[in-house]
């Protein structure tokens, strides 16, 4: 069986992001990018699935400018035994970047797609269900454990949801995307940044797979959140307390 | 694959009309959920945010599913419980039984096309986020998912990056205009006694065109919960949250002590999850719960923006920390310097007896 994993290139987690004066967006200009921290969490569990002997073989998928190719790389030299990258220099909503997949799955047949739960840059949550919906095959979204049957061809998968844990039993191919909580990335070694790259990355347009770019959703302006009013520093329990009580009123 | 991919980008000359259809009519349907005979907090506050779309013309359907006796009560409780809920279409199947998102997306997608609706909104918690994301790529539209704020009928803010930034973004394409709003940005109103009188018509979704394909391919195997007599953490006035300097699961029973003493909600940061001091539905931030309570007080938390992003609109926010660096301080309206195991039970002490 083969698993597609998708990575999506973002601003690290880490960087203290900026947004323009022109409130067109966030300043991405010589800013750190890595690999979305779900994407990592996706791709371990599909190597761990192929260290198990359950999977054959594992595609990375990544889609948007050349520079995403660095982002493939880092997944081929985690494990990753190709990688696909569908070049596109327009931002591509949760929509397209799912009909894009959908057309990929018709060229690669794979049995199982793992996605991360959301990227940490649009905050959407939209792609994995909407790869799942558009393909009509069974979603396991935000899971925290993920159990493969190869005899019966089902996987069975725990979700984090509110107010606990819920398990599902999917029938594969399916579609599952990764919470936090699934397992712990692991890094790639020095020499197998070296092999990675010599492994093939495929390219593809958008246009090449008859998908329209264009979007539904229009960005309007990008602005900072109001600040909050600074605060003070209380000295002791009993003026917090105090304050509490006099000042904010809220107990 | 490829062709049925063709069929989907269709001419944009119907999109162009129902843009203009969209101009003229709002009626929106609420996608509920509901438990034990009773409508679910969060859906309520979705009918709020559908009534803030237009000032006028605007009906609100509420759709809920499921089967058997409690949900026909749960219908009747919709009837009611908002007066700008005008129908309530209820999906009696054993399909529903179970909230699952390869029923709910073919659901929706057949109450859309008979009903033509403007707007589908729904609150984004972990039932919208898995649903409402699959019906629309059924319906070839493009959702925006966690909207903080609507500007107009088309127009919504929703944060970005954590919380760091705000994006406002316009919706072009066709209908139905559908997003996920998070409930803590549209608090509910005090409903007066007499609106209990307006009750909405109940009727039922005809499933006889219901598609069954791909439905049977994910099955519900178990739901384990945690049981606590705390207020829910999402919707609670006051929120108790520790982190990862509580040390251990046992030290962390004081923040429990504490948010029993204040009728409050326990939150943890994801650093106490993962040290496995609690569970993790117990989480604020980016990936957990999204919280706006009235006064969130934070013990042992250093201020990651994963963990803002899910507590920066709490009204009061208090941060106990020994680190006068922690970031947490740069949002809190009252910081405490100081050890959190002296603090904590000197707190205990001195609050107030309440509830």
């Amino acid at each position: 069986m083969k698993i597609l994993v998708a990575v999506k290139r973002v601003i690290d987690y880490a960087v203290k992001i900026r947004v323009k004066p022109d409130k067109s967006g966030v300043e991405t200009q010589n800013i750190k990018m890595s690999m979305n921290p779900f994407c990592e969490i996706a791709l371990e569990e599909a190597l761990r699935i192929k260290e198990a002997g359950l999977a054959s073989e594992i595609v990375a998928v990544s889609m948007g400018p050349k520079q995403c190719v660095d982002t493939l790389r880092t997944g081929l030299a985690m494990g990753a035994d190709r990688g696909i990258h569908v070049e596109a220099n327009e931002a591509l909503v949760p929509l397209t970047v799912a009909k894009i997949f959908q057309a990929l799955v018709g060229l690669e047949k794979p049995g199982l797609i793992i996605m991360g739960k959301q990227a940490i840059d649009d905050d959407c949550n939209q792609t994995g269900q909407m790869v799942a919906g558009l393909l009509g095959w069974p979603q396991g979204t935000f899971a925290s454990k993920v159990l493969l049957d190869k005899e019966k061809q089902v996987a069975t998968v725990e979700r984090e949801v509110d107010g606990g844990l819920e398990t599902l039993c999917l029938d594969l191919p399916a579609v599952i995307t990764t919470d936090l909580r699934l397992n712990q990335p692991r890094y790639a070694t020095l020499p197998n940044i070296m092999k990675a790259k010599s492994k093939v990355i495929k390219k593809y347009t958008p246009q090449e797979l008859n998908i329209e770019t264009k979007s539904d959703i229009e960005v309007v302006e990008v602005t900072e959140p109001p600040k909050r009013k600074a605060g003070v520093i209380v000295s002791s329990v009993d003026e917090l307390i105090d304050k509490l009580k006099n000042e904010a009123h809220v107990i | 694959m490829l062709t049925a991919l063709r069929t989907t980008s269709t001419s944009t000359l119907p999109r162009f009309y129902s843009l203009i259809a969209a101009y003229r009519s709002i009626t929106t349907l609420v996608i509920a959920e509901h438990e034990n005979g009773a409508i679910q907090l969060p859906s309520i506050t979705a009918v709020e945010a559908a009534k803030s779309l237009s000032n006028d013309n605007n009906s609100i359907s509420v759709l809920l599913a499921g089967s058997g006796p409690s949900l026909h009560q749960a219908a009747k409780h919709a009837a009611t419980c908002h007066p700008s809920i005008s129908q309530v279409l209820v999906a009696d199947s054993d399909k529903f039984r179970y909230p699952l998102a390869e029923a709910w997306g073919k659901l929706i997608h057949l109450v859309q096309q008979k009903g033509g609706y403007s707007h589908i909104i729904t609150a984004a918690n972990s039932f919208g986020k898995n649903v409402l994301p699959r019906a629309a790529a059924l319906l070839d539209v493009s959702p925006v998912t966690d909207v903080i704020s609507i500007s107009d009928s088309n127009q919504f803010i929703r944060p970005i990056y954590a919380g760091n930034a705000l994006c406002t973004v316009r919706y072009t394409g066709i209908n139905p205009c559908m997003l996920t709003i998070r409930s803590t940005s549209f608090p509910l109103p005090a409903l007066s006694a007499d609106s209990q009188s307006n009750e909405a018509h109940i009727s039922q979704v005809d499933l006889s065109t219901f598609d069954e394909d791909s439905i049977g391919k994910s099955r519900y195997v178990q739901h384990t919960s945690q049981d606590t007599e705390r207020p829910d953490l999402g919707s609670a006035r006051v929120v108790v949250t520790g982190g990862r300097a509580l040390k251990s699961a046992e030290n962390f029973k004081m923040i429990e002590k504490l948010a029993e003493k204040l009728g409050a909600a326990v939150g943890a940061t994801r650093a106490a999850v993962d040290s496995g001091f609690v569970p993790n539905d117990l989480q604020v931030g980016q990936t957990g719960k999204i919280v706006a309570p009235e006064l969130y007080l934070a013990f042992g938390v250093s201020g990651a923006i994963q963990h803002i992003a899910g507590m920066r609109d709490s009204r009061i926010i208090v941060a106990v920390n020994k680190d006068a660096d922690a970031p947490i301080f740069q949002v809190a309206d009252y910081g405490l310097v100081g050890d959190l195991f002296e603090v904590i039970p000197e707190l205990l002490e001195k609050l107030p007896e309440k509830k």
